[in-house]
């Protein structure tokens, strides 16, 4: 299973052809609707109602706390795919390993729960 | 045992030796190159097409309505229309908008998508790029696809833009925590990441038959998860016409507009390939046990045809949730991530470990 960095190549020219597609469709269309700008049109649409402010405002804690526990509970997840990988050749003493791991998150996880982490009032 | 009599293995290696025959190794090189990317792009669009009139009709039917009937065939000169009048709009950039970002946004999560399609194996040999890390290539490119999200919701200066943008960044990333550890569980049975291993360790039988009961819960947690991914009905909740209009890209119009709603439809596509290539087999055909005659006549059906049959079938799956559930709220939504599907699926993995080491599967 070893690989080179030629194996990735192919991952350049999938950008690129995604890229390029997004890129020529985005231009061409540029250039072929019509372009008539007025003050009302270029106005945030907020349903008709006068918008107030700025919309770059504070938001709720919750949405940051919750990013936060993602990327604690992504790394652990992206542990799991080698041990996924190599899981039988590590036999029994790797399962055991794996279940101290879980283990151990889940514990993690219970205690966000009671903590009120995740609770919306 | 004979998997699929049409091997494409095959016509892709006399693809090859022709052109080599006629031109030098370059050519050759760059010929392939733009045959693939004009196949990405043509099926990129098709694709598209494809869905948004599925999706059309399956919503009409649910309602007992006829959906596009007018233009073309039984309406399906609809999205053709339906798209040059997309290409004719005029494509806005409002005033308190953050240029360069907002015009970045759909790029991004376009260009994401597309990606996410080179590792998936269409049929028997008819793989663009079968990497040995493949299923994890999908899940780290396609969770790229939320940055341009939150770009777009934030860039815009709406405050609905905003709203949707952050509770569909939320949402897909508590979402993906399960439906990776739904994929570790068949990289644990089939003991590889590369796509085409998953569907051969797969030709004795389904994971989701083999599998026993895990199996089938990594499955269902699968599917949810992917429909909260996608933002689609009753995880819908990032774009709830009712309440945001139309959630991260209310200020988009035109092509621009036309690139988030074609990401979403790729998008659907890539996850539900995903499921169909990991639980139900990918493009193998369906066996039952010693019937050998029948097993025969499944054989003869192509490759491509089993695999974008199952794809589809996941597909009007999610199609028939969102006319079946009603929308979620946001701290319910996250609740049933975080209180019962993650440690649901954290512990069904262990059991999949533990019943493949043990080897209790088939």
């Amino acid at each position: 299973m070893n690989s080179t960095p030629i194996d990735f190549f192919p991952i350049v020219i999938q950008f690129f052809v995604a890229a390029g597609f997004v890129g020529i469709t985005m231009f061409a269309t540029h250039f072929i609707g019509p372009k008539l700008n007025t003050r009302k049109k270029l106005k945030p649409f907020e349903s008709g109602v006068q918008s107030v402010g700025n919309a770059r405002q504070p938001f709720a804690i919750k949405y940051f706390l919750t990013a936060i526990l993602f990327v604690l509970f992504d790394v652990e997840v992206i542990f799991l795919y080698p041990y996924a990988v190599n899981f039988l050749e590590l036999g029994m003493s790797g399962l055991i390993t794996m279940l101290l791991f879980m283990g151990l998150l889940l514990c993690g996880l219970i205690y966000v729960i009671r903590s009120g982490a995740l609770d919306w009032e | 045992m004979i998997l699929s009599i049409y091997n494409f293995t095959l016509l892709t290696d006399k693809i090859h030796s022709f052109l080599s025959a006629h031109m030098s190794e370059e050519f050759v090189l760059t010929t392939e190159l733009v045959l693939i990317g004009l196949l990405i792009v043509t099926f990129v669009a098709v694709l598209a097409m494809v869905l948004i009139y599925t999706e059309r009709k399956v919503a009409a039917y649910m309602q007992l309505r006829e959906g596009p009937n007018r233009v073309g065939i039984y309406g399906t000169g609809q999205v053709v229309a339906d798209v040059l009048k997309l290409v004719l709009k005029e494509g806005i950039t409002p005033n308190g908008a953050d240029k360069l970002m907002f015009n970045l946004a759909p790029y991004i999560v376009l260009s994401t998508c597309i990606m996410a399609l080179a590792p998936i194996a269409f049929g028997n040999g008819l793989v663009l790029w079968d990497l040995n890390i493949g299923v994890l290539y999908i899940t780290s490119i396609t969770s790229l696809g939320v940055i341009g999200i939150l770009i777009a919701g934030w860039s815009s200066n709406n405050k609905y833009s905003m709203l949707g943008a952050m509770r569909s960044g939320a949402q897909i990333v508590s979402y993906e925590l399960s439906a990776g550890l739904c994929i570790i569980s068949i990289v644990v049975l089939a003991g590889s990441m590369q796509m085409s291993e998953i569907v051969n360790s797969q030709a004795d039988g389904w994971w989701i038959f083999k599998g026993h009961l895990p199996v089938i819960v990594a499955f269902i947690i699968f599917i949810i998860a992917a429909t909260a991914e996608l933002n689609r009905a009753p995880f819908d909740l990032a774009e709830a016409e009712s309440e945001l209009t139309a959630g991260f890209h209310t200020e988009y119009s035109g092509m621009k507009f036309a690139m988030f709603f074609l990401a979403e439809y790729i998008n659907m596509f890539v996850l539900c390939a995903m499921a169909a290539t990991l639980f139900l087999g990918g493009w193998m055909p369906f066996h039952i046990g010693h019937w050998t005659t029948f097993n025969n006549v499944m054989d003869y059906i192509p490759s491509p045809l089993w695999f974008l049959g199952k794809t589809f079938f996941i597909i009007f799956i999610i199609m028939w949730f969102r006319w079946t559930f009603p929308r979620l709220r946001v701290d319910q939504l996250l609740d049933l991530e975080w209180k019962y599907l993650l440690p649901i699926s954290m512990i069904n993995l262990l059991m999949i470990a533990l019943m493949n080491i043990l080897g209790w599967h088939f």
